[in-house]
């Protein structure tokens, strides 16, 4: 899946004026929320398949959404993050991102 | 096995359908194709860049599925926003991400209903009108996707909210109306469950 042009055209901008840059450089965060649908073994799969995590970690972030009904499983930057919800939603996952505020 | 994927040596998987099965997701898929809609397309009949470069909806869909289906990127579903300016600022996000990304969404959720669609056409029925179904491991994956938004429409439906809806429609009684769509349900969910264990990396 691609990322909309306006994204790849910001970053060259940001590249090029550094000093533009106007907020402090606080990463963002993928989170999934639980959902009674979703199949625990496809949920798993879809983190082993499109993040490339290995099964013990795809399957604690599984969990993690299951019982404590959400787990955030990527961070970056917004563009990225934006990306990884947008398939998230291809995968038919329920996934928001936010800003890290820990 | 009926109703169960089994894994294919050298890659992909099989399942035999008999002929009310292959109908009934058929039919489903169909019903999918037609909530999610024809796509861009529909406004710029004539020119194909237009369609590549038209904006998405920013408004979420009216329909709860296509809700479910295509939610709010932005805002979080249990933490209320602490302040109006934030839960502005999460709605104007949502709006932009929903422009640059739901076309793109939706063309890709219709393919793998199409997919599935074109699948079953190309079956050959034995005599009682089953038949094998073979996947390759790049259709398997398009099954998956569809088997996954059919399970997420009718549970949109059927008002799934939390596990304990699960639970009750375990027990509804055989005269209840939603009794033939929570088997469809579960069946649905059976097919997906084997068919992610013949993909598990």
């Amino acid at each position: 899946m691609t990322s909309p042009a306006p994204v790849e055209i910001e970053r060259t901008e940001s590249a090029e004026e550094t000093f533009a840059v106007p907020e402090p450089d606080v990463p963002w965060v993928t989170i999934v929320h639980n959902d009674p649908v979703n199949l625990m073994s496809y949920v798993t799969y879809v983190f082993q398949t499109y993040f490339g995590y290995p099964k013990d970690k795809a399957t604690k972030l599984m969990k993690d959404v299951h019982h404590k009904g959400r787990a955030v499983v990527s961070s970056g930057s917004r563009e990225e993050m934006e990306r990884d919800v947008q398939a998230m939603h291809g995968y038919g996952l329920w996934a928001t991102l936010q800003q890290d505020r820990k | 096995m009926p109703g169960h994927f089994e894994p294919l040596p050298g890659g992909g998987a099989a399942v035999a359908l008999d002929d009310v099965e292959i109908s009934i997701i058929r039919s489903l898929a169909v019903q999918l194709l037609e909530l999610i809609g024809p796509g861009p397309a529909e406004d710029a009949p004539d020119d194909p860049l237009a369609e590549l470069f038209a904006d998405g909806p920013s408004e979420p869909p009216s329909d709860p599925v296509l809700r479910r289906l295509f939610p709010d990127a932005y805002g979080d579903p249990v933490d209320v926003p602490s302040s109006p300016e934030q839960a502005q600022e999460e709605k104007e996000y949502a709006a932009e991400f929903r422009r640059f990304t739901e076309n793109d969404l939706r063309t890709g959720k219709r393919e793998s209903a199409l997919a599935v669609i074109r699948s079953l056409d190309s079956l050959t029925p034995a005599g009682d009108g089953g038949a094998v179904l073979k996947l390759t491991h790049e259709e398997s994956q398009r099954w998956l996707g569809t088997l996954n938004d059919l399970r997420l429409a009718i549970g949109s439906r059927l008002d799934v909210i939390d596990e304990e809806d699960t639970d009750l429609l375990y027990r509804l009684p055989d005269e209840d109306p939603r009794k033939p769509m929570v088997m469809a349900y579960l069946w649905l969910g059976g097919l997906q469950e084997t068919l992610v264990s013949t993909l598990m990396p």
